[in-house]
């Protein structure tokens, strides 16, 4: 005879012993430290940090450690953590002009002032699987770097355009305090800021697919990389009772600006116009669609006819994130027994009828 | 932003209490550093302080409590209306009832007695999952009975035992918009709303019945409340819709990914949509409970063989025990 399942809570703290043992895999092979991880998988770390949006490379390679390798798993450790630290304030804005550059490229002038810094990139290697790095304890000779006479001095590109009004000026910091969307509800039509806070929490292959649809006609936006830069930027802070910035520490930042083409209305001559990406540590893909969906969803705002997923901000804002995306999927695996007998009920009435009335019709066809 | 790169020496992880400050109005701090709000009435005798497990007493700080008691006063004072909250990233995921557990987590206090339910269980693994986080996090007495709970928080039911005075009913709730599958956008619902427009949820139900002779809608089945707003109940079979009607406990709903709660007052109209030539109606099972013969409440099928064999059985646990324990014997047959 059928008893009520019970053994709930069993079950969870079985489940749990196993996802601990499943985690540290075969015990004859050494476990990794989080040192090793933030130092080794530095990419995926950013990635952890950008989407957690918490910069700190040491929780993010322990949350990495602690979900086996699972970014969005991962992304959730930092952000549930994230959401228990106090808020004590904004900082300055940052001076990304005054960037100590480990990289800097532009696609639209061959030379300009701070030059061409290609940097660690993988953009001109050879993909092909290097098996010596299968064999351990070998050492990379240390890369040296020759000093660049100008290296002090890299302006933004977009600040270089702007001096000819060739592209449309950088609104202007009115000091209005910044909004914060995990401390309030977003409230349709969402200003730039809060769409940018969000495409920097997006996920990576969400906010890639769409920058990617743009290029494809899906809300073109005729982009130029007018420049990436990769480098460490100061992070300053005005506390109330100093009244004058204080240095916190350095933050390591990736910025895309992209410079688009805009024919211009009536009232406005034709001049260039920004997409703007901004993510933690080294993350150009995931800059670069930033920028290109940040510049699509200004469609509205520059006169565009908005016609594609990626210039709609309610589609865009609302399915980026990649927890809520993840957890209203994933919830489908909860029991929804009750639900599925309701309309497993409705679907045999249906049926019923449907078989009663194709009776009917038969004896209907018979009687003639 | 917390520690910046700043070479900390790797196993240096600061505590999840952060020196303790998150039980303070201090630590709530947001950007601008108005006066903190005065503190909230004190419910039951609470006290804002750090419990047993290194947490505020149940789980969150008592600034985003405060937050989340205006979005319930405001969903009470308009019932049935959405109120948009700050809702935060708890440590389960959104889908799980992170909307649930939000609103219970600012309405429990130490007297309370906290009943979790899900499809009408004690002991699915979710709601074994949310009672001891709270259990927990806040030491509160937890029960699986329902005339014992102060406040019960669910998933998909309402308990057989009809609800009173003094009790809270809190739902888990996916979608929390009752328009969301006629109008994708947000923008719009909003308007629908403040217009009273619900022309297109007829026509909806009406496009049902033309086509399959019923309205097709089995759970989350649409209702009005007070005369004004319409509310998806979460989604609870129809068969529960009735029990919200003028019911003597509380009713709060939290949709935490969607960022929304909404009320029902004690003693408050809810009506299910229908027409007069086609009235509501609930399931009707034609088997009584197996294990305890009960009749006229919500069952579930269980399969018991690959030969067709099944039972159908009480799904509310504790109305299904409470009855056995009476003496209530089902026939225990499968079908």
């Amino acid at each position: 005879m059928y008893v009520a399942v019970k053994g709930g809570e069993a079950a969870i703290d079985n489940a749990h012993q196993l996802l601990a043992e499943a985690r540290r895999g075969d015990p004859s092979v050494p476990e990794l430290s989080v040192a090793q991880i933030r130092e080794q998988m530095a990419l995926l770390v950013d990635r952890v940090m950008i989407e957690g949006s918490l910069y700190d490379p040491d929780l993010a390679a322990l949350a990495l450690k602690q979900a086996r390798g699972d970014v969005v798993e991962a992304v959730f450790l930092v952000r549930a953590y994230r959401t228990t630290l106090p808020r004590f304030g904004a900082s300055v804005p940052l001076e990304t002009g005054a960037m100590t550059v480990a990289r800097r490229v532009s696609a639209t002038f061959k030379d300009l002032p701070g030059g061409q810094v290609l940097g660690p990139t993988f953009d001109y290697t050879h993909r092909l699987i290097d098996f010596t790095l299968a064999a351990e304890g070998a050492t990379a000779p240390a890369a040296e770097a020759e000093p660049h006479a100008d290296a002090a001095t890299c302006p933004r590109v977009t600040d270089l355009l702007a001096q000819d009004g060739l592209i449309e000026a950088s609104p202007p910091d009115e000091g209005a305090p910044v909004g914060d969307l995990t401390r309030e509800p977003v409230d349709y039509p969402a200003d730039r800021a809060l769409r940018l806070q969000a495409l920097a929490r997006g996920d990576e292959g969400f906010v890639l697919g769409l920058g990617y649809s743009t290029q494809r006609g899906y809300g073109r936006t005729h982009p130029f990389v007018g420049e990436i830069r990769v480098g460490e930027v100061a992070v300053e802070f005005v506390p109330e009772e100093l009244g004058f910035a204080v240095p916190l520490g350095r933050v390591r930042l990736t910025e895309c600006q992209m410079v688009n083409q805009f024919k211009g209305t009536g009232a406005a001559p034709p001049q260039f116009t920004r997409g703007y990406g901004l993510s933690f540590g080294q993350s150009e893909r995931k800059a670069m669609a930033m920028a290109l969906v940040d510049r699509a969803l200004r469609a509205e705002e520059l006169g565009e006819p908005v016609t594609s997923p990626a210039q709609d901000q309610e589609f865009v804002l609302a399915h980026c994130d990649s927890l809520q995306a993840t957890g209203f999927v994933e919830h489908l695996k909860l029991p929804h027994y009750v639900d599925f007998q309701a309309e497993l009920e409705l679907v045999r009435r249906l049926r019923t009828e449907f078989e009663r009335k194709s009776d009917s019709v038969e004896m209907q066809e018979a009687a003639e | 932003m917390s520690a910046t790169a700043m070479p900390e020496p790797s196993g240096h992880f600061p505590s999840p209490l952060r020196g303790g400050v998150r039980g303070g109005a201090e630590g709530t701090a947001e950007f601008n550093p108005a006066p903190p709000p005065p503190p909230a009435p004190p419910r039951k005798g609470e006290e804002s302080d750090v419990g047993a497990s290194g947490y505020n007493f149940a789980y969150l700080d008592e600034g985003t409590k405060r937050m989340i008691r205006r979005a319930i006063l405001k969903g009470i004072a308009v019932p049935g209306y959405q109120v948009p909250f700050a809702s935060r990233e708890m440590p389960m995921p959104y889908g799980w009832g992170t909307g649930g557990v939000q609103v219970t987590a600012a309405i429990l206090g130490r007297s309370d007695v906290l009943k979790v339910i899900d499809q009408g269980a004690d002991d699915t693994t979710n709601a074994v999952s949310i009672r001891r986080f709270f259990a927990k996090t806040s030491g509160v007495a937890t029960t699986t009975r329902t005339t014992e709970a102060t406040v019960i928080q669910t998933r998909h039911r309402i308990p057989e035992t009809p609800l009173t005075e003094g009790q809270t009913l809190v739902y888990q709730v996916p979608i929390p918009e009752p328009l969301r599958y006629l109008e994708p956008r947000e923008t719009e619902t909003r308007q629908l709303h403040a217009l009273a427009e619900y022309g297109a949820m007829h026509v909806k139900l009406y496009e049902d019945i033309s086509r399959h002779g019923h309205i097709a809608t089995t759970y989350a089945y649409p209702v009005e409340v007070a005369g004004r707003y319409v509310m998806d109940p979460s989604p609870t079979p129809k068969f529960d819709n009735p029990k919200m009607d003028d019911c003597p406990a509380l009713q709060l709903f939290g949709a935490g990914r969607e960022r929304r709660i909404y009320a029902v007052p004690p003693y408050t109209r809810v009506r299910s949509l229908d027409f007069e030539d086609h009235p509501f109606r609930v399931q009707e099972f034609t088997h009584p409970c197996a294990l305890c013969g009960a009749e006229g409440v919500y069952l579930d099928e269980v399969l018991l063989d690959d030969a067709g064999k099944r039972m159908f059985v009480c799904s509310d646990t504790d109305h299904c025990e409470g009855r056995r324990a009476d003496g209530h014997v089902g026939t225990g047959d499968a079908i």
